[in-house]
């Protein structure tokens, strides 16, 4: 994960009059981390890549209303998972929709955003069922999984990220992971989660 | 301190997120509770399973033409606006010739001329009092200093 803050990329921004290079600077220091993160979000590398790009442009777009130069990355985040969330409602409503379509029955939501695990993880059929256990958490608790997990950022940095307290945090952590655990039960129809750990453990092997 | 106080410690501890001192006072709990204990084992394996899922890493090439993605939405971004008040500049202009031709022409009768006329105050009215009304809103705003 890249430092929180872009002190020097946004004073050059402010400095030259071609903002373009500077601002090329940003792309380049927090591209891995938007594309990873909006990945985890949303599950699919071509929509990651579209929404993670289209995140950057808007912040070019408004870099006039960012006032605090070390805020950017929280800044951008907000507008990254705004976008990212926005897609996945728009997903459900369009599979919906086409479900209604096909059977007339109501779409089964308990079945996850369509998330591609062949697209966004080495897999085995462990990994596969806590990708698809993941995609059924709600968007808050997905979030602090996907940045703890997949970006390890520290209870700080994701304190600031999020625009909440580390309290926020460990509490949001808390219940993701129960709700996690609690899902990864149900679908392998144990009442822990050691048969997964086994399984994955021989994938990590082979 | 009860055990819905130590669930607090449970994250942070898992992630390696407490000081010396409140590890080992949480440790102390966890030796006393069972129930603690047990659910603390369970996250670990949570965490385990969780830290065997590693996302896939694009090909180098995807860095590489990573900003020139970027750099073409700034680029149309700028073309669209530059062609949408183009294309506005050519509509009045285009619209208040016409509207100059049919006045100038004496075999166009009074009543369309007068018509044309009130419409084009009509919306020189309308445009005027949206404006009014964003100036004042955008005045009382206040959130519009709000830091991000």
């Amino acid at each position: 994960m890249a430092s929180l803050c872009d002190e020097k990329a946004v004073a050059a921004w402010e400095a030259c009059g071609s903002p373009r290079r500077a601002f090329e600077a940003i792309v380049n220091k927090h591209m891995q981390d938007a594309y990873y993160i909006a990945l985890g979000l949303v599950g699919n590398r071509e929509d990651a890549l579209e929404l993670s790009q289209e995140a950057f442009y808007r912040a070019y777009k408004h870099f006039d209303q960012l006032k605090d130069a070390k805020k950017f990355f929280p800044w951008f985040y907000q507008i990254l998972r705004n976008l990212c969330f926005s897609h996945l409602r728009k997903r459900r409503v369009r599979r919906a929709g086409s479900l209604d379509e096909m059977d007339g029955e109501p779409p089964d939501m308990r079945m996850g955003d369509c998330f591609d695990p062949e697209m966004i993880a080495e897999r085995n059929e462990a990994k596969d069922r806590v990708w698809k256990a993941i995609s059924q958490l709600d968007e808050k608790h997905r979030e602090v999984i996907v940045l703890r997990h997949f970006r390890t950022l520290s209870y700080d940095e994701m304190a600031k990220v999020l625009f909440c307290n580390r309290g926020t945090v460990t509490s949001r952590l808390y219940y993701a992971r129960k709700r996690l655990k609690d899902i990864l039960d149900r679908e392998s129809g144990s009442s822990d989660v050691a048969s997964d750990d086994e399984e994955l453990r021989k994938g990590g092997q082979s | 301190m009860t055990c819905q106080d130590h669930k607090d410690s449970m994250m942070a501890y898992l992630d390696n997120e407490l000081s010396d001192e409140q590890k080992r006072a949480f440790e102390a709990h966890l030796a006393s509770c069972p129930s603690c204990a047990a659910e603390m084992e369970a996250f670990k394996k949570l965490k385990r399973i969780t830290e065997g899922v590693a996302l896939v890493e694009p090909e180098d090439r995807l860095w590489q033409q990573y900003w020139g993605g970027v750099y073409n939405r700034i680029e149309r971004g700028i073309g669209w606006v530059v062609f949408s008040v183009a294309g506005i500049l050519l509509l009045i202009y285009g619209g208040f010739t016409a509207i100059e031709k049919v006045i100038d022409d004496p075999s166009v009768s009074v009543l369309l001329k007068a018509g044309l006329l009130a419409l084009l105050a009509g919306l020189a009215i309308l445009f005027v009092s949206v404006i009014r009304e964003r100036l004042y809103f955008w005045s009382r705003d206040r959130y519009k200093d709000v830091r991000r």
